[in-house]
């Protein structure tokens, strides 16, 4: 047992993403968004966590995956960032995951486009893949994404 | 305590005393006999000196000592300030500073032991020392003197006292020493003693109240010895007594002196962020307590609401620092500037005590110090331009700020040449700020904020302080980004006043809460002028359309209106933007220095508000300036109003939009009245032109209209006359290719003919209907919304279209000159 690090999980249109456990701030369930007209469409608008105003993206969107479908309620995965807190949405929270560096994997050459900036690697799990998701980058806004208004 | 928070200590106290230095020094030179600001000057250094000393900075030591030195010696008045010294003991301060700047940093007092500074203050010291040796036993003489020959109605028990005057003299000099270091020092504790020692001395029973007002008028008739001193040296009461009665007052005054303590600026930072949650709190208390019947919750919530308020105030207040703690370094700054560049300026400050939040400081201190630079760089004259003018050859730069309606006022006034109007327009003419025709058409005033564009500078010469162009834009986007407003007058010859307000602190600010399509938005009250409500019915009459833009006539004026739901492109619930059938809200608003009415669905309330700034991900949306959580919880944005301005083209980011504007403007400010021709040109929009360019109104029966081409032209007065149809100019732009060459339908009425001749062409411009010829002012303007049209303009009570003839001809293609006929008609026509 080497090095091993820990992730916290959660299902994106199936797919299982994982971010780094100590990145992660808190886990709760959805909250009232304010949303913010002429923002990015990746902005699914505020949400006052305790006081404290946190911007909400919504991570189908960032990856360039289909929306998700109208009244099923996302979870928000807070996340400490560089500029501050940031919730992720996310459709559902899966487990707390012990991986060993051994099991990462980069992403495959054939992975292209945004999405590659943001997924940093896989972990291959027992029995299904994990995608290593690099929040500061899902937190930032590229050009392209803050144009696609 | 260690030694390092013994270095930090001195190093805080030393800063600031030195910010006081520059202050006193150049006061000092103005009046060299402020006795007391000079002993505060040497108290300062000689306590940098012995601190210094103490921690083992032997440089700074060194040159401490030397400016101790001179200082000495000017104390005594054995030399009296000139600017020589005043520069000499300044780059005292500066290399001190410097020394406490490296001790910082490194914990050492650096490399630098400032040979020629040292040789400097030594020599100012001795060279002057010469003929300065006599003064000290002259001035001694009257002292001493005057108390024995000035009392005339106590002759009698002075004159017995005579002897012992001598002594008295004498004692002083032996007194002196024990108390000075204690209460000589600081004039502020020097004065009560003196006040009250009398008092004391009656009260412990050792001398009685006569002796006591004998000795009082002693020093009203001239005696400058301390009454103590007095009553000893008429030998009414031992020494010892007095200074025990001494001891005591000290011990007094230091009682009651105002306790403070040192507070670090994060903690109270920290402190304000809690009370922005503690204010968001209350909030929300207060609407749940609304909202349920209970008196006990009622009144606790009640009194929460009181006690968050006022203690809201207080930590506001703690952030709060007076202006003059920015100021105090711009009297150096003058000197500097001044002495740079050969000028005599005197500043005048007037208002140091007014407060402002420390982050607003910070962020105005460099503008100010600019504008500061600029006006004694570029507003004052030399003293030689200034006599001849007929001038005070000392030139005045005074500084005002005082509180307005929850804003902090700041001018910055000059007395100098002011701003040239016409070198600037030539200026932005040449740079190709503004096109000459625009330039010509500009109110001075918009002549003189030009300067606040970006490369604009009219400085003849580039000087090392200011005049690089690289100034006032800068200080316009820093005053703005604060949420400030800039604004510049300048009468020639007689000054300049720059103008700035600011908010009093960014954290906590009030804003009305409007909704929009279910969401609540926070306009900052600064913004807000008024409200306007208009009734379903009223709002159908009272909201107009300039060619599918609406506008409101506020009292006389067209206010652009701005739909908030349709700028956000929010889902139009029920208030379908653009279907007038329900009551409008208008909330007026200024934006830079233009007006624009927002329509919302609904006005709530105002409300004090916590700003937090939005994350880097919303940084691109313009239209909000940050977010703030409500009463119940929600988040609401905050609308950025000039941005949203921006957004709906009320605020042009390029100045062409505002030329039809700003020549509408020029007309108003010559407040001349000029007479239209009114007409319509399609359906029933009223239209105008000046009657001036209108040569004569002519009625053809549409048989005499020609084909020529693609043209319709008419025989007129042995010439051709091309016909351009005003209502096919004014059609879109698809139809009017197949409009315009479309021949006359031989069965409508006759062709309503307006001649006229533009540059050396006559045209006829065919209208559907002519209505009147009016003198009017065109003074309500907003800006043209189609091609062919200048501006509109309120006449006769209705809006009307100023027509754009040079446009109109080139939209209609019409380019055949016929000078000749151009002159004949115009001949007629006169």
């Amino acid at each position: 047992m080497a090095h091993t690090s820990q992730f916290c999980t959660f299902y994106l249109d199936k797919l299982l993403f994982g971010v780094e456990l100590k990145t992660v701030q808190e886990v709760i369930r959805s909250l009232e968004v304010t949303q913010v007209p002429l923002a990015p469409q990746v902005v699914c608008g505020l949400i006052n966590l305790r006081g404290q105003i946190v911007t909400a993206v919504d991570l189908r969107r960032r990856l360039e995956l289909e929306p998700r479908a109208a009244g099923v309620p996302a979870m928000n995965v807070v996340v400490r960032s560089d500029d501050g807190a940031v919730s992720l949405l996310v459709d559902e929270i899966g487990d707390v995951v012990e991986v060993e560096e051994a099991t990462f994997e980069r992403p495959p050459e054939t992975l292209r486009g945004t999405v590659r900036t943001m997924i940093t690697g896989v972990h291959k799990l027992n029995n299904r893949l994990m995608l290593v998701l690099d929040t500061e980058k899902a937190c930032q806004m590229t050009d392209t994404v803050a144009a696609g208004q | 305590m260690s030694e390092t928070d013994i270095v930090k200590d001195f190093l805080v106290e030393s800063n600031e005393n030195l910010d006081r230095l520059d202050r006193d020094l150049v006061g000092l030179e103005k009046n060299p006999e402020d006795k007391e600001a000079l002993a505060g000057v040497f108290r300062t250094i000689h306590t940098i000196k012995g601190t210094c000393g103490f921690l083992g900075f032997n440089k700074l030591e060194k040159v401490a000592h030397v400016g101790e030195n001179l200082l000495t010696r000017l104390r005594d008045g054995q030399l009296t300030l000139n600017p020589e010294i005043t520069t000499a003991l300044l780059g005292m301060v500066d290399a001190v500073r410097q020394m406490l700047k490296e001790i910082d940093a490194t914990g050492q007092d650096g490399e630098a032991d400032y040979p020629e500074l040292r040789e400097t203050l030594t020599r100012l010291q001795t060279t002057t020392a010469g003929n300065a040796g006599v003064p000290p036993s002259s001035s001694a003489a009257p002292v001493s003197a005057k108390p024995l020959t000035g009392p005339e109605s106590s002759a009698a028990p002075v004159a017995k006292e005579t002897p012992p005057a001598p002594v008295a003299a004498a004692a002083p000099a032996a007194v002196e020493p024990a108390p000075a270091p204690r209460s000589k020092g600081d004039p502020a504790q020097r004065k009560p003693a003196r006040g009250k020692i009398g008092g004391l001395l009656v009260e412990r029973g050792v001398v009685q109240a006569a002796d006591i007002a004998r000795a009082l008028e002693a020093q009203e008739h001239g005696d400058r010895r301390r009454l103590g001193e007095i009553l000893v040296a008429l030998g009414l009461v031992k020494m010892d007594d007095v200074l025990a009665a001494q001891q005591i007052l000290e011990a007094k005054l230091r009682d009651t002196a105002p306790e403070t303590i040192r507070v670090g600026v994060n903690l109270l930072d920290k402190l304000m962020t809690l009370v922005g949650e503690l204010v968001l709190a209350r909030n929300q208390l207060l609407q749940i307590s609304n909202t349920v019947e209970d008196t006990g919750l009622q009144a606790v919530s009640q009194r929460m609401n009181l006690i968050a308020t006022e203690l809201q105030e207080e930590v506001m207040k703690t952030r709060m620092q007076p202006i003059g703690n920015i100021w105090a370094q711009f009297p150096r700054t003058v000197r500097d500037v001044a002495l740079g560049c050969g000028k005599e300026v005197e500043i005048e400050m007037v208002g140091k005590e007014t407060e402002l939040d420390k982050t607003i400081i910070e962020a105005i201190k460099d503008p100010l110090t600019h504008l500061v630079r600029n006006s004694v760089d570029h507003g004052i004259e030399l003293p030689e331009v200034r006599v001849n003018a007929g001038k005070a050859r000392v030139g005045r730069l005074t500084l005002r700020a005082f509180h307005e309606g929850g804003q902090v006022n700041i001018e910055i006034s000059d007395d100098g040449a002011g701003l040239n109007g016409e070198r600037i327009r030539k200026k932005a003419i040449e740079r190709g700020v503004v096109t000459a025709e625009q330039g010509a058409r500009m109110s001075e005033r918009e002549i003189l904020n030009l300067i606040f564009l970006p490369g604009f500078s009219t400085a003849e010469k580039v000087t090392n302080v200011s005049g690089r162009g690289v100034g006032m834009d800068v200080v316009k986007t820093n005053v703005e980004k604060i949420g400030g407003l800039v604004d510049l007058q300048s009468t020639p010859g007689r000054g300049t006043t720059v103008r700035v307000k600011i908010p009093l602190t960014l954290a906590i600010i009030p804003a009305l809460v409007v909704t929009c399509a279910g969401e609540r938005y926070a306009i900052p009250q600064v913004n807000l002028l008024e409200l306007v409500r208009l009734e379903a019915e009223e709002a159908r009459t009272a909201i107009e359309m300039v060619h599918g833009v609406p506008v409101y006539r506020l009292r006389g004026r067209l206010l652009p209106l701005v739909y908030l739901s349709r700028e956000l492109k929010l889902a139009n619930h029920g208030h379908p933007a653009g279907r007038i059938d329900d009551a409008v809200n208008i909330v007026v608003l200024q934006a830079d220095d233009r007006q624009f009415g927002l329509v919302v669905d609904e006005i709530n309330d105002t409300e004090e508000i916590v700003v937090k700034p939005l994350r880097k991900q919303l940084k691109t949306v313009k239209t909000f300036a940050g977010s703030s959580i409500m009463g119940d919880g929600k988040v609401a944005l905050i609308l950025d109003v000039l941005g949203l301005a921006q957004r709906a083209s009320v605020v042009s980011e390029t100045r062409e939009r505002t030329v039809a504007e700003r020549a509408a403007d020029a007309a108003e400010t010559a407040g001349e009245k000029q007479t239209f021709l009114l007409f319509t040109g399609l359906g029933d929009s009223r239209m105008a032109i000046p009657l001036s360019t209108l040569a004569r109104l002519e009625e053809f029966p549409i048989s005499q209209v020609e084909m020529s081409g693609k043209e319709w032209v008419t025989q007129y007065r042995g010439q051709i006359l091309p016909l351009v149809r005003l209502a096919v100019v004014l059609e879109e732009r698809r139809h009017r290719l197949r409009a315009l060459q479309a021949p006359p339908a031989p069965d409508s009425g006759p062709l309503q003919v307006l001649v006229m001749n533009h540059e050396g062409r006559s045209f006829g411009l065919v209208v559907e209907r002519i209505l009147d010829i009016v003198e009017a002012r065109a003074d309500v303007k907003s800006k043209a919304t189609r091609a062919a049209v200048l501006y509109s303009a309120v006449i006769g009570d209705k809006v009307t279209e100023l027509l754009d003839i040079p446009a109109i001809l080139q939209i209609a293609g019409v380019n055949a000159t016929h000078s000749e006929l151009a002159t004949k008609a115009a001949g007629v026509a006169n």
